[in-house]
């Protein structure tokens, strides 16, 4: 992947200012369409998940008071994982990006909601909704790119610490959600620039310090204690369906933006940015995963990472309805829609991370370069 | 500098440990989100109720019975409710008065609602809504209430769905106490909420109903009171009714001298017009700014010196969501308009909303 502008075949050369327009416009279209029909459909089926994850969640660790028998232990694991995989992503992403706002509900609103996620609500919402979703895939500016540890695109120098990547990029993924909470704290940074005694800092550092308390305690202690006998099953259980929702959680979210085909932006291209040309960032920058109904769920949409991308704040389950809409406007102004299966897109992914824990063979990148505008004609 | 507040000694009790500890186990959820799923009406819940029927009374109202939460604390005759009714998957709040009696044995509670033109929440119970749906509620509240110590005398001066403060009054046996004149106005006999009970009331001689039904007599002026009902400014007076009566009714006391001998009701005490532009009030900051029909509020603020929370400035981060108290706000990406009226809990995207008229912001 080398930024879009410096690509010998700009995939967007053959658009002027007023295709990418129109491409505004019509999307603009679909949104107000499903916003004028969003309604009690809508409102039943994300109560109908919540509901689904509780009652999951509450029977799952019940079986796992007796988690000493080994058929108690796998039941109750997996439907454990399965409801904290639901609650992260089809429930808390989503509530968090505001996308069930519109219902007036205070229990089920993105400023009142709390995740079993050691990243508190506020400081994922800034670096994900506020940072990630406006600058999406634009080097230097989205940190999601690598999460600041890797390098994930042949422009970003190379240096020996990459070669560790992959290697980084497993332990990341199964204690993602550790992850995501140092990431939301900008902690390397934070800590390189000497800044971790700032008041504000500090304070934001002793909120993540509490959210992970409380879900250790839970976890790795009260619930083993009421398993009594299957104190260690237990903990093991508990243990397990985290790093099996943190696998999962981290396969989804590379999938989205990391696999061939995905397309990354230079700073500069976003000055003075048009509603047409940042929808278009979003399309390009983005990556699905195709599957079934279940996978959709449990990945909370984001297969439907493009659509999502363009309209983070339409309920969930209506993505997949408008992709086809979202498709054929891909079709119409030849751009490329990517998506694949699951184990296709999270293997394009790691081999990106592998690949790029080297240095750029010769002819990765093509040079000289001469950094040319977003759209080739018409702006400038 | 942090200074820090000397502590007071408190108790914590054996019920407050249990309770931690439960708030431990189930975190980040309340142990009472789990019990939401079971049991949404127990005591200690937010005060919710479920409805149990819906009984039409006229071609256009219907009485909604429904089972309130334990933590319910009871009504006055005349009070009103406010329900919290989730139409077309938004939540919705509406206050409606109380016409069950106060302590009914069932400890079912009851509202009659009158399905107005566009009206959304009203069509929805009266037409649409389904025994056994969940809707939330806040305790009743009102002073539209006849004192304990009954005046001997009462005249009420109704008209359309303003019959039902009365009728949960005359329930409780308001005419056994005082002597009762009602004169209600509806479109025509038939449209005439609880007719057939104020009829039997009248004939057993226990009140004396005035009906007017003004598709054919026309509307009832205040004039005519003199002569429908001579003792009538003798009279403890409540009136309730659409915004022209209640008017029309005040005027007429004052210009008699005798306003603290009427009570007045007014239902939807607030209508909100959305225009373009407005006068947007920041009430915790105390500022209030002009701002046109195209300025986002954030900006409006800003400018203001109010200290606003924002994030991406596009309408995709929530990160500058505030409480819209009261008011009308446009969106300035679909023009679509959002109004409020306080208790509503609408919160609105200061980046993407421009005022649409008076508005007041909890900031």
């Amino acid at each position: 992947m080398t930024v879009i502008q410096k690509k010998a075949d700009n995939p967007i050369a053959h658009l002027s200012a007023e295709d990418i327009e129109i491409i505004g416009k019509e999307l603009d279209a679909i949104r107000d369409r499903v916003i004028a029909d969003r309604g009690e459909r809508d409102a039943r089926y994300i109560r109908k998940v919540i509901k689904t994850q509780r009652t999951l969640e509450l029977s799952s660790r019940a079986v796992l008071l007796f988690s000493l028998f080994p058929p108690a232990w796998i039941v109750g694991t997996a439907g454990l994982a399965v409801a904290k995989i639901l609650d992260n992503m089809e429930i808390g992403h989503n509530v968090l990006h505001g996308q069930w706002d519109w219902m007036r509900d205070p229990k089920i609103h993105s400023t009142t909601w709390d995740w079993d996620h050691v990243s508190p609500p506020e400081q994922w919402k800034h670096s994900h909704n506020e940072l990630h979703h406006r600058y999406t895939n634009v080097l230097g500016k989205d940190n999601d790119l690598g999460y600041g540890i890797m390098r994930v695109d042949e422009d970003q120098p190379w240096h020996p610490a990459y070669l560790g990547q992959p290697f980084y990029n497993f332990v990341n993924a199964c204690f993602f959600e550790y992850g995501i909470a140092a990431y939301d704290l900008e902690l390397g940074e934070n800590l390189k620039n000497g800044r971790h005694k700032d008041p504000a800092f500090r304070a934001r550092a002793r909120a993540v310090g509490r959210k992970i308390r409380r879900q250790v305690l839970k976890d790795y202690v009260l619930h083993p204690l009421l398993s009594g006998p299957s104190f260690l099953s237990t903990l093991a259980a508990t243990f397990t369906a985290n790093l099996i929702r943190n696998l999962w959680s981290h396969s989804v979210i590379m999938c989205g933006h990391f696999p061939n085909g995905v397309e990354t932006f230079e700073k500069t291209s976003i000055d003075g940015e048009t509603r047409g040309e940042w929808y278009l960032r979003q399309m390009l920058g983005s990556a699905n995963i195709s599957g079934s109904r279940l996978l959709h769920i449990m990945t909370g949409n984001l297969s439907y990472q493009i659509e999502h991308h363009l309209f983070p704040d339409l309920p969930s389950n209506r993505y997949q309805e408008i992709a086809p809409q979202v498709r054929a406007l891909f079709d119409r102004y030849g751009l490329k829609y990517t998506t694949g299966p699951l184990p296709k897109q999270v293997a394009s992914a790691w081999w990106k991370v592998i690949r790029l824990s080297l240095p750029n063979r010769r002819g990765d990148r093509r040079q000289p370069v001469a950094p040319a505008p977003l759209v080739s004609s018409g702006t400038a | 500098m942090t200074t820090t507040a000397p502590r007071r000694p408190q108790k914590v009790t054996f019920r407050d440990r249990l309770l931690r500890l439960a708030g431990a186990v189930t975190t980040p959820l309340l142990p009472g989100d789990y019990l939401d799923l079971v049991a949404p009406l127990r005591a200690g819940a937010p005060l919710r109720g479920r409805i149990v029927a819906v009984r039409p009374e006229t071609r256009d109202a219907a009485t909604v019975v429904i089972q309130p939460g334990r933590s319910w604390q009871g009504h006055q005759p005349g009070q009103y409710v406010r329900l919290g009714v989730d139409v077309d998957g938004v939540r919705q709040w509406r206050a409606y008065s109380v016409t069950s009696t106060p302590g009914a044995a069932d400890g079912l509670i009851s509202v009659t609602v009158k399905a107005i033109p566009d009206g959304k929440v009203s069509n929805h119970l009266v037409r649409r809504v389904r025994p056994g749906t969940i809707v939330q509620l806040d305790q009743a509240q009102g002073d539209f209430v006849v004192p304990e110590e009954t005046p001997g005398r009462v005249l009420f001066v109704t008209a359309g769905s303003g019959i039902t403060p009365v009728t949960g009054m005359l329930r409780a046996g308001l005419h056994d106490r005082a002597d009762v004149v009602l004169v209600h106005s509806a479109p025509t006999r038939d449209d005439v909420i609880f007719g057939p009970e104020l009829r039997a009331l009248a004939e057993a001689g226990a009140l004396r109903l005035v009906e007017r039904h003004t598709d054919t007599d026309g509307l009832l002026g205040v004039d005519e009171l003199a002569d429908l009902v001579p003792d009538h400014l003798d009279r403890q007076t409540w009136a309730c009714g659409p915004i022209g009566m209640l008017d029309a009714v005040e005027g007429y006391w004052d210009s008699h001298g005798l306003a603290d001998r009427l009570h007045t009701e007014r239902f939807r005490p607030t209508v909100i017009s959305p225009g373009e532009g407005g006068t947007v009030t920041f009430t915790g900051a105390g500022v209030t700014v002009e701002a046109d029909g195209a300025t986002p509020i954030l900006d409006a603020g800003e400018r203001a010196g109010v200290l606003m929370p924002s994030g991406c400035r596009m309408g995709i981060c929530f990160g500058c969501v505030v409480p819209l108290r009261e008011g009308a706000v446009r969106d300035l990406r679909n023009g679509d308009v959002t109004t409020a009226v306080p208790g509503d809990g609408v919160l609105v995207q200061t980046c993407v909303s421009a005022a649409a008229g008076t508005c007041d912001i909890e900031l």
